[in-house]
């Protein structure tokens, strides 16, 4: 089965490398958006329990609704279409992005804050040079989340004809041939475990030595 | 260099929570000012409305001739240190110190020798490129002791610094404490709940409770002659022995024996107030002396403090500080109450008398 999905692979490598691109493109779009309102809403969040109660309960109330059905949802005002799976797709990578920049900033010890204001350090730069690099590396965990989930379920865009490597998965399932759905199941696995490892150097490289104890 | 001066300063969270009541204060230019007093007294809160971190209620934060109620903690220029020393963890030891001055936008080698300065005077050369984690609480302390001195600010504020460090070292550092800000010319305001630090440190003291002034004065003046029943048993360790008596004409009854009362005591009932270090052995020519049966000796050492049911009245107790080179226990007592050692306290508005 490995064979012929190799084979079936060479044969088709322009179409894989277009799917390959499509799906990078439904990975990135998604995310962006989420980074661009999760990051500042997280900290919106982090800094009133009342925006926070309602911000996290109401993204994970949509976290409940599966992404296919939002996809299907989506249909009829996007149209079968690329805008349809990112709306999906934005509503997933949301609540890990918003959640772990609400925590990460929450954890910060008051005192510390305190301290700075004390010293008399302005606000912005109480967010530039403590709070930030102190919440660093939770929030990035949650983007890693975040990312590994948008490139598993990116999948699920073939179904709306959006493209990406799932529509290889689609195929294998209709012409019941396993060895096309590898071709689409195996770069995205592989997709997955590559953001996994990368954003985790990330988050060890954000980590400065010893915070963890301090 | 700026004095320091709260007027008629208040702060109430709601109307029963009200911290701080009408503080009126003034601190001078080197001058060392101890806030002190038990848990809730206000104290902390005080620090904080300095600081700016909270806004007073009513009254005025005044440094130097500016108004700084309403400015925020950054335009008011002051350093503080906290109990919890709060150094920023993901920052090395002179990263923490240089925060303060790089927020000025002061030229490179200008942080750099500030710095070096006062990493020299702390002795904090050989730490300057560790991160907190890898420091012990002394050395912590130091940093954030540095990251104030470094600034040169108007006013400096210590909100109980020793309170997180061991017995032993609390008694080194506050010594060094005690050496450094002997070169500061700002005015130093401290917070405390421990009266040896308030003791030890201070130009001046100011004993608080329930978000009230007590006394303020020099700390030896606060010692000798405590304004009220609070002042005098919060100052002093072991605590002075405050016992309520009704009086008899011109004296009071001690179980058996009478002691008189100065001259110009008016109150029904007063508190008599001795400290178990002037309570002594007597010797000739001792007026007052009381006697009692022991029944509680503690080493402290260099003494023994031992406890006493006085003669005639056992629910009165009396605890002295005797030399620790004779066996106290079980003896029947006698004990000299020089008359100059002796407080007097009105039983009702609990303030001295005389």
């Amino acid at each position: 089965m490995l064979q012929n999905a190799y084979q079936y692979a060479l044969d088709n490598s322009d179409r894989i490398l277009t799917a390959l691109q499509q799906h990078l493109l439904l990975v990135a779009v998604p995310l962006a958006i989420g980074l661009l309102v999760g990051l500042p809403l997280g900290l919106w969040s982090a800094r009133s329990r009342l925006i926070s109660t309602v911000m996290l309960n109401s993204f994970n109330a949509l976290r409940v609704i599966p992404s296919l059905a939002v996809l299907f949802l989506a249909v009829p005002v996007l149209g079968l279409s690329f805008w349809s799976a990112v709306l999906a797709l934005t509503l997933l990578v949301m609540p890990p992005i918003l959640i772990s920049t609400d925590v990460a900033f929450r954890n910060i010890s008051p005192a510390i804050r305190e301290a700075a204001t004390g010293m008399g350090m302005p606000p912005v730069d109480i967010l530039k040079t403590v709070e930030v690099p102190l919440a660093l590396p939770v929030v990035i965990a949650g983007i890693k989340t975040a990312t590994v989930e948008v490139i598993a379920s990116a999948t699920l865009a073939a179904f709306v004809g959006a493209g990406g490597l799932g529509a290889f998965i689609v195929l294998g399932f209709a012409a019941y041939d396993p060895a096309i759905l590898l071709v689409g199941a195996v770069p995205v696995a592989l997709l997955a475990l590559l953001a996994e490892v990368g954003l985790s150097a990330v988050q060890r490289a954000a980590q400065p030595p010893g915070v963890r104890s301090a | 260099m700026a004095k320091l001066e709260l007027q008629n300063l208040t702060k109430a969270y709601s109307r029963d929570i009200v911290p701080v009541k009408q503080l009126n204060l003034v601190v001078e230019d080197n001058e060392f000012l101890t806030l002190v007093g038990p848990s809730g007294c206000g104290k902390s809160t005080i620090l904080r409305l300095i600081a700016g971190l909270d806004q007073p209620t009513e009254g005025r934060v005044m440094i130097g001739d500016r108004d700084v109620s309403r400015l925020p903690p950054g335009d008011r220029n002051i350093a503080m240190v906290f109990q919890s020393y709060a150094l920023y963890p993901h920052m090395t030891v002179r990263e923490n110190v240089a925060s303060g001055l790089k927020l000025r936008h002061l030229p490179v080698g200008d942080i750099q020798k500030r710095v070096q300065e006062v990493s020299g005077v702390l002795g904090l050369d050989p730490l300057l490129d560790r991160k907190p984690a890898k420091l012990s609480g002394g050395q912590r302390q130091r940093v954030a002791l540095a990251r104030a001195l470094v600034r040169n600010p108007d006013v400096f504020l210590l909100d109980e610094p020793l309170s997180n460090l061991d017995a032993l070292l609390r008694e080194q550092v506050r010594a060094d404490l005690k050496q450094i800000f002997a070169d500061q010319k700002s005015p130093i305001v401290y917070v405390t709940h421990d009266q040896t630090e308030a003791m030890t440190l201070s130009t001046k003291v100011a004993v608080l409770n329930n978000g009230y002034l007590q006394q303020l004065g020099h700390p030896h003046d606060i010692y000798k002659t405590p304004a009220n029943r609070f002042v005098a048993s919060f100052i002093g360790s072991p605590q002075m022995n405050l016992i309520t008596l009704s009086r008899t004409g011109n004296t009071v009854a001690l179980g058996d024996f009478s002691i008189p009362l100065p001259i110009g005591i008016q109150a029904a009932s007063v508190v008599l107030g001795i400290r178990p270090e002037h309570l002594r052995l007597p010797r000739e020519g001792d007026m007052h002396t009381v006697s009692g049966q022991v029944f509680l000796v503690e080493n402290l050492g260099m003494h023994d403090l031992v406890s006493l049911r006085v003669q005639g009245d056992p629910t009165l107790t009396l605890r002295a500080l005797l030399p620790a080179d004779a066996a106290w226990s079980k003896e029947n007592l006698q004990l000299a109450l020089p008359p100059e050692s002796i407080h007097w306290f009105d039983d009702e508005t609990e303030q001295r008398l005389g």
